[in-house]
């Protein structure tokens, strides 16, 4: 099941801020960090974003179970290195046949973990404290995007819970009919392809009618919109940016004064 | 405010050769409350879309003219408002509140109206819950009533209800009868499509009937309208009042067991239910929303694996297969034993004829071709489908749709027929026709077991009758 509601304390001093302020303070963070290839910046960076993190109001073991596909993602990165890194040097840990495991290895795919969490936090701990219908609105009244595309991603977002009951409906009809794939790959496939369509064709048909019934409530008719909820974007917005431009400079600092700075250009 | 004149208007969508309306001229003053009545494919829809400027310019030709207030609709749009079938499609926030605002927004009204008119047409249709919550978490009847607000917010001289509770159940649907009736105004117009006559009947004081070739058959007070045109009316489909439909008992008791259910389950959607379905009847399975008897009518044809207890097969449904059981079988081999007919037809469409769809299971069953086309041919005559043969099935009207998903289920010949809330949405000419078909089955020695809301249904077809209960506690 796919959650799309936030899991954090709405009240938290740092949740509570304007979500573009989130938004733009998680880019630059994460941007910042890809500027280098060693495994102490983001290890510092990492530190950094477990430790603010109760300032957004998310229990750690939310967060964990959160971000289970970066967990699966490092995983499949070590496994991926330990048998098919070039760099094979260092200690030898481990050597059974072709694969052999050294310390080089091992050093390099600690790094490159570090790294995919530390620049993908930021963004699992924004969307964890930020309503979707609150993005949209700031998105239209502080970042001036168009009514038209934030409010129409919204409602679309809105159907998206749907699509997972549907393909299990069009599944079991398939089967009411007579058709299944049993153990043959290309049936499978070819099930799988016009399963997926059938879906496409509900969705769209449904974003059809969605669209009908926003017309009819005068979305988009050219009269100017006003706003029934306000997004404030406040100092303590602009101090949000600051420090995640502050902290994340500090981090990059750190990594050259300890001498470990690999530049990922030059 | 609020007074619709319409002269001679007629509309083709763009690509369509049929006219869906013609020389329609009506007059309807402000604050009246009219039902739109007519057969199916009258055109009653796309009248109610050209009254809500919902047809642009582009996207067909139009004659004649319409007007409200002596103004084109696509430029008057603020004066209108419309609710829809289906409630999935309607809501566009997530939050009730911010939905009711989201019209308001679109108008511009000033932000420090908002909530106060939000609060005001939710109290209106008698809305239970508070402004911050979930849309998803509300039942189809709470949504159309949520629905309705949001159109209410908007203060229309004239509201539009289009088949507003034909997607619910018997009390989804009185919950927005009730919030209609409760929120209407004496200056709002109303016009109302429904082919529900008798439920619909309160809420309105002046009938139109719309003619299916072009032009209005009939125009004035309910009794007036039924008292000349209703024996005719009932003959092409619609639900009018005091025309019974003769219930079809079983000729003969029921015959050899086919499947059993012990103690069957699914937690948290399905609590532990035992039940026994025979040749040669018509079992009905009622209950409230919730008590999972989609998911019992899933469990039965073999689609969804139990959760807890077991569905057995008799050697008489399944042969030598009896000891295994059915959601486990082939899906050809299941296809022959089990029809299964779901709420939503179009989930059942695999081909893009309406003659493959029929083909497709006798094709799956390893039938010869001769045969095939036999079996298909019978069928569309059956079901009044012969002259749709080369059509897509994504293209049909509502009653068609069903009559084709019905269809497909027997093609394969099955000894035991599962539908899911058949009738539902159906005008009384498909209705009838599902009666008789099923009884026909029955008697012919089929078993039939149907998951409905529909009394009507039960008390014409059904001759034993399972009530399921909620258990919310039986996670076992």
């Amino acid at each position: 099941m796919i959650s799309i509601e936030p899991v954090a304390a709405p009240d938290a001093p740092l949740a509570r801020r304007n979500p573009i302020a989130k938004v733009a303070a998680a880019l630059v963070f994460s941007f910042t960090l890809l500027a280098t290839l060693d495994p102490v910046a983001p290890a510092i960076a990492i530190a950094l974003e477990l430790a603010v993190l109760p300032l957004f109001g998310i229990r750690y073991r939310v967060l964990a179970r959160r971000a289970w596909p970066l967990l699966l993602s490092a995983a499949g990165i070590l496994v991926t290195l330990v048998l098919f890194a070039a760099d094979r040097s260092g200690r030898v840990l481990l050597d059974a046949g072709p694969v052999l495991v050294t310390t080089g290895v091992l050093l390099t795919a600690l790094g490159l973990v570090l790294r995919v969490f530390a620049v993908a936090l930021p963004g699992v701990i924004v969307f964890a404290t930020t309503d979707p219908t609150d993005l949209a609105d700031a998105l239209i009244q502080n970042a001036k995007a168009p009514a038209r595309f934030a409010i129409g991603a919204l409602a679309a977002f809105r159907l998206v819970p749907l699509l997972g009951q549907e393909w299990q409906m069009i599944s079991m009809a398939r089967r009411a009919r007579g058709v299944d794939a049993g153990r043959n790959p290309v049936a499978k496939l070819r099930l799988f392809a016009s399963t997926a369509f059938a879906l496409l064709v509900g969705a769209i048909r449904r974003g059809t009618r969605l669209a009908v019934a926003m017309d009819a409530r005068g979305f988009d008719a050219g009269t100017p919109r006003t706003v029934a909820r306000q997004q404030h974007f406040t100092r303590a917005d602009s101090l949000l940016i600051a420090g995640a431009a502050v902290l994340a400079a500090a981090t990059l600092t750190t990594s050259v004064a300890l001498g470990t700075f690999r530049p990922l250009i030059g | 405010m609020g007074g619709v004149l319409l002269r001679g208007f007629g509309w083709r969508h763009a690509g369509r050769r049929a006219w869906a309306v013609r020389g329609v001229d009506l007059r309807v003053e402000a604050g009246e409350r009219v039902l739109l009545l007519g057969p199916s494919g009258a055109g009653k829809s796309t009248v109610l879309s050209a009254l809500a400027g919902l047809l642009p310019e582009d996207s067909g030709e139009q004659e004649g003219t319409v007007e409200i207030d002596g103004l084109d609709p696509r430029k008057g749009r603020e004066r209108v408002g419309i609710v829809f079938q289906d409630p999935e499609t309607q809501l566009v926030m997530a939050r009730c509140g911010d939905d009711v605002a989201f019209g308001l927004e679109n108008r511009g009204v000033p932000a420090d109206e908002i909530w106060p008119r939000v609060d005001e047409a939710l109290h209106r249709v008698g809305f239970p819950y508070p402004r911050d919550r979930h849309t998803a978490a509300l039942s189809g009847g709470e949504q159309q009533r949520l629905a309705l607000a949001g159109a209410l917010a908007l203060r229309p001289a004239l509201l539009l209800l289009d088949e507003p509770t034909a997607n619910l159940d018997p009390a989804g649907a009185e919950l927005v009868r009730h919030a209609v009736a409760g929120a209407l105004d004496t200056d709002t117009t109303l016009i109302l499509v429904e082919h529900r006559v008798a439920e619909a009947l309160p809420l309105v004081d002046r009938v139109v009937v719309l003619e299916p070739g072009g032009g209005v058959r009939a125009d004035g007070a309910p009794e007036a309208v039924f008292a000349a045109h209703g024996a005719a009316l009932a003959a092409e489909g619609v639900w009018v009042p005091g025309h019974p439909i003769a219930p079809r008992p079983a000729t003969a008791g029921p015959g050899e067991l086919l499947l059993t259910a012990d103690r069957l389950g699914l937690p948290p959607r399905l609590g532990s239910t035992d039940l026994a379905v025979r040749a040669g009847e018509a079992l009905a399975v009622r209950g409230p929303n919730g008590a999972g008897k989609s998911t019992l009518a899933l469990l039965l044809g073999g689609l969804l694996r139990p959760g807890s207890g077991r569905v057995t097969a008799s050697t008489g449904l399944a042969g030598a297969d009896h000891r295994t059981p059915p959601h486990r079988w082939r899906a050809p081999a299941l296809t022959r034993r089990i029809g299964s007919v779901f709420q939503d037809p179009e989930h059942q469409f695999v081909t893009s004829t309406v003659f493959d769809e029929l083909a497709l299971g006798p094709r799956r069953t390893g039938q010869p071709e001769a045969a095939v086309k036999e079996t298909v041919t019978g069928l569309l005559d059956r079901l009044r489908l012969a002259r749709l043969a080369a059509a897509n099935p994504y293209t049909l009207s509502g009653g068609e749709a069903r009559r084709l998903s019905v269809a497909t289920a027997l093609a394969t010949a099955p000894r035991l027929l599962i539908c899911d809330e058949p009738t539902f949405g159906q005008d009384r000419r498909t209705w009838r026709e599902l009666v008789d078909l099923f009884a026909d089955l029955r008697d012919a020695g089929h078993g039939v077991v149907t998951v409905t809301h529909d009394a009507d249904f039960v008390a014409a077809l059904a001759d034993r009758t399972v009530t399921l209960h909620r258990a919310p506690d039986d996670h076992r």
